[in-house]
């Protein structure tokens, strides 16, 4: 637990990080920094996202398999690193 | 026919003879077709015929054609010796009249004339002569060429095709059979009777052959040949389904979630932390790269914004967009305060007074309540006549208590447009004030700064900020240079008092006719409104109290704050109408912790006076009361006509008075960050720019406006534009769209500028807001500095005094110690002294005592 906590605790120190979100494989939230209802709709929606590109991935070229995926907006930028079981969605401004 | 049969027994003769001719031909004559005969013609034969050589017929025009009848005439009568006897046969076999001789000037066939015998030769000839001159060619080719179309006869060789013909050929077997079938003479014309006989009657008259089944023709035919083609047979058809009960039908749903003991469980498992080994790396790799470089940023785009704040200086000025005057209302007065309206876009509210000093004013107060001062909105459609006018009661001057606190009245009909009630006149429309407090309640002084609470919060009889259940702004706070600042809520007062007299007073109140045709809105408040609370401010230093004239809260409805509305859990609804609402008890409603209850006030001296506004309990006598201020510092030397907070960050303000302007960071407790020099003019009113953080406006007394820019130039204004010639009172910016910004300036004489903000003053630059912000930590740091150099110096002064202290004890008692020393060396050189003088008197023999012993 303490490992968990640390870990998230890093990734937050970084410079522009706003929210971090771990995910299940079903797309039900984890753990989050954010408030209830933002973290519920980037689970939900990114989980979906996520599952696509994964299938694209893989329909491709069936040894491939999505390592990170990275969604630059305007404001902010969405990252989402996948796993087997999990995965961790983590929003940064990049920009000040 | 003749000259076909020439030519066929020619050409006869020549198949059938075919080696002899063609080898006689060749030798006899030199190589010429047959149908041309080179002849030649004598002088005589000549002149007889016209075709006398280069004389008659040339190499131009080498063609004659000559009478087939003199030329047999010719013959007869000149026998052997004429010229054409050789062709004697073929002229008199010629068919047609008129022969054709040719000159032969190149003697092309031997001799200097020819005879051309065929038909075709002559046409082809006299035609297109261009062909004659092909039959240069010798050998084989010449018979192609006489005969150009019709290809010369090969010597037929048989090959077994003659009995094929025979056999196809019709020819008749035996001679045919002529009948000849006659009548006898007589019996023509007579009339003839013909009769019908039937075939069965005379039997012999023919032979029939009937028709018999051959069986050689009945063959039965084995194979036969058919197509097949598949064709897919299609079928069309419908349904229709009945929906018998019509049935709305929806889903709601939400997003799953885990207990959290579930959660609890995955957050210790190991394949979390596995998971989470894994992933991070990759993750702080991405997070570093977006913070050390921005791979989106379009430098061009970047470049461009910095280059615009040195563009031409021609688009730096404000420039006039309309000006308002009215004649009837604002002449020979001054505009005090102008706002725009929040939402409508083109409308500006203007407050005009009378433009007089106190002891006019007083002087002449009685003509004052003829002669109203007003409240004109002006809309950008119509420049010349104002739109509504409201009335305000400021005539009653010398009754200075509570009459001003009538602005409280008139500001709310200006905030609330659902209270007015326009009647159309001829002039623009007249609008009354609703609602006056009551005269022994009010400020003491006019009300010389007015603002609304935001509508998140509002503030109990004790100070301590409250929760805000209706989400509206319910309450005002005013300032008056009596020295205090009062809370007033519009909502009516709990009911305390026995509700007999209430309802009588209801009862009143309702026979009470409205004049003006007010409405309703706040009759509740009219004559009897009192304030919530009252904040004194108390001197520092001094008894007494400061005379506030603008203050500046930190929370304002102007700042874009907002509270977390999901908290209270409320949604804006439609407020029931200010008469029904009650100033809920302090208990029920939620105090709130984070709003900052310290605010600025600027006072008449050119003070800015930093206190809090929650009342504090005395200790002793269980009163409430206001605590002194926590600092108070004296910067300007007229009266602070402008307290504002900048509209970017919540902590820094600007404060305008006298001759000079100040920018001052909450917090700070050593002074302003940023001290103007005195200028030669009074500033009389100044305003922050809403767009960009490092610009402010300053209004001057000579009607000029300052535009500073902290991020250009600190000492001096960037730019100073004249906009009018008499003191700017009142100068506010508003803007439009992303492309047009306005401000409205008003001045002493009435008459209120509508300026246009030039791009660069309105457009903020790259990182502006974070320049400006480093600018004031920086000057923070400076005063931090500061104060600490002084406090170094103050010690480093007390040390040296000290020392020096020190040194001049020690100086002193070192004196002491030498006079004594120096006592006792003079009276050794006393001595010494005195030895000497013996001695030398001795020697000279001037000792007065011992001279007796003295001998030569």
């Amino acid at each position: 637990m303490a490992k968990v906590e640390e870990t998230l605790k890093r990734i937050q120190s970084q410079k522009g990080v706003q929210g971090i979100i771990i995910v299940n494989a079903e797309g039900i939230p984890i753990k989050t920094t954010m408030d209830n209802s933002s973290t519920v709709q980037y689970a939900g929606l990114i989980h979906q996202l996520m599952m696509k590109a994964r299938s694209t991935v893989r329909d491709l070229d069936p040894q491939n398999d999505l390592t990170f995926l990275r969604v630059r907006s305007k404001k902010n930028e969405i990252m989402i690193a996948p796993d087997k079981d999990y995965f961790l969605i983590v929003i940064q401004n990049p920009t000040e | 026919m003749s000259a076909k049969n020439t030519k066929n027994a020619v050409s006869k003769g020549k198949g059938k003879k075919n080696d002899l001719p063609s080898s006689e031909e060749r030798s006899a004559e030199t190589a010429h077709p047959d149908h041309i005969f080179p002849v030649v013609l004598t002088s005589a034969t000549q002149e007889l015929f016209g075709c006398r050589a280069d004389v008659d017929v040339t190499g131009d025009d080498p063609y004659r054609l000559l009478k087939k009848q003199d030329i047999i005439q010719d013959m007869k009568t000149r026998a052997a010796v004429s010229d054409f006897s050789p062709v004697k046969q073929a002229v008199l076999d010629y068919p047609e009249d008129e022969i054709l001789l040719v000159f032969d000037r190149d003697f092309t066939y031997g001799q200097s004339f020819y005879l051309v015998l065929t038909e075709e030769a002559k046409e082809n000839l006299l035609k297109p002569p261009a062909e004659e001159k092909d039959e240069e060619d010798e050998g084989e080719e010449l018979s192609e060429m006489t005969v150009p179309k019709t290809p010369e006869q090969q010597p037929w060789v048989s090959l077994g095709s003659e009995r094929e013909i025979e056999e196809e050929s019709v020819m008749d077997t035996r001679p045919r059979l002529r009948y000849k079938i006659s009548r006898a003479r007589r019996e023509f014309g007579a009339p003839v009777r013909f009769s019908d006989c039937g075939a069965a009657k005379l039997k012999d008259c023919f032979v029939e052959c009937g028709s018999y089944q051959d069986k050689s023709l009945s063959i039965r035919r084995m194979e036969k040949q058919c197509g097949v083609q598949a064709v897919p047979s299609t079928q069309s058809s419908s349904t229709q389904t009945v929906w018998k009960y019509p049935r709305n039908m929806c889903t709601q749903y939400e997003p799953r979630e885990l207990d959290p003991e579930e959660k609890e469980n995955i957050l210790q498992s190991e394949n979390l932390k596995n998971f989470l080994n894994s992933v991070t790396a990759r993750l702080e790799l991405a997070i570093q790269q977006n913070v050390i470089l921005n791979v989106f940023v379009d430098d061009w785009w970047a470049l461009g914004e910095e280059d615009a704040a040195f563009g031409g200086k021609a688009d730096t000025h404000l420039k006039e967009y309309q000006s308002f005057t009215d004649l009837h209302y604002s002449k020979d007065k001054t505009i005090s305060f102008i706002n725009w309206h929040p939402t409508i876009t083109g409308v500006i509210a203007v407050s005009v007074a009378e433009r007089l000093s106190f002891e006019e004013r007083i002087d002449s107060s009685t003509k004052h309540l003829l002669n109203p001062a007003l409240i004109l909105f002006w809309s950008f459609s119509d420049p010349i006549n104002p739109q509504v006018v409201l009335w305000d009661v400021s005539g009653h001057v010398e009754r200075l208590q509570g009459t001003r606190g009538g602005a409280g009245g008139r500001s709310i009909s200006n905030r609330n447009p659902r209270a007015f009630e326009e009647k159309p006149e001829n002039g623009p429309p007249v609008v009354c004030y609703c609602a006056v407090s009551g005269i022994e309640n009010g400020h003491k002084g006019p009300v010389t700064d007015i603002q609304w609470l935001p509508d998140t919060f509002e503030v109990s009889r004790t100070g301590t900020p409250l929760e805000n259940k209706n989400q509206i702004s319910v309450q005002i706070v005013t300032c008056a240079p009596d020295g205090c600042v009062m809370f007033w809520d519009l909502r009516a007062p709990r009911v305390v008092a026995q509700p007999l007299i209430d309802k009588k007073q209801k009862i009143e109140e309702k026979i009470l006719e409205n004049p003006h045709g007010v409405p309703n809105t706040f009759k509740h408040l009219d004559l009897t409104w009192k304030p919530l609370t009252r904040v004194t401010l108390p001197k520092v230093d001094t008894n007494g109290e400061y005379s506030g004239l603008k203050f500046s809260l930190r929370e304002s409805s102007n700042s874009s704050a907002v509270l977390d509305k999901s908290v209270t859990g409320a949604e804006r609804q439609e407020h029931p109408g200010y008469a029904l609402l009650r100033v809920p008890s302090a208990k029920h409603s939620r105090q709130l912790e984070n709003i900052c209850t310290k605010f600025y006030v600027g006072t008449e001296d050119g003070e800015l006076v930093y206190t809090d506004w929650k009342l504090e309990k005395d200790n002793d006598s269980g009163r409430l009361f206001s605590p002194k201020p926590t600092n108070c510092f004296r910067v300007h030397d007229g009266q602070v006509n402008t307290l504002l907070r900048s509209p970017f960050f919540k902590d820094i303000l600007l404060s305008v008075g006298g001759w000079n302007f100040a920018v001052w960071k909450e917090g700070a407790k050593n002074g302003p960050i940023i001290l103007s020099s005195c200028s030669e003019k009074r500033c009389t009113v100044g305003f922050w720019s809403l767009t960009r953080p490092a610009v402010f406006f300053i209004g001057k007394e000579d009607g000029n406006l300052e535009v500073w820019d902290l991020l250009e130039k600190t000492h001096e204004p960037s730019q100073i534009q004249n906009v009018t010639t008499a003191r700017i009172t009142c100068i506010k910016p508003w803007v439009i769209s992303s492309k047009q910004q306005l401000l409205a300036v008003s001045d002493h004489q009435g008459t209120l500028h509508i300026l246009e903000v030039p791009r660069s003053l309105r457009h903020p630059l790259a990182n502006e807001k974070w320049s400006v912000n480093r600018y004031f930590e920086t000057e923070v740091e400076r005063l931090i500095y500061f104060e600490k150099r002084q406090e170094m110096r103050a010690r480093e002064k007390r040390e040296m005094e000290a020392a020096e202290q020190k040194r001049k004890m020690e100086a002193g008692s070192m004196v002491m110690k030498r006079g004594e020393e120096l006592e006792e060396e003079a009276l050794k050189e006393f001595e010494e002294y005195r030895t000497l003088e013996k001695h030398i008197l001795k020697n000279l023999g001037l000792l007065p005592e011992a001279q007796d012993t003295f001998d030569d």
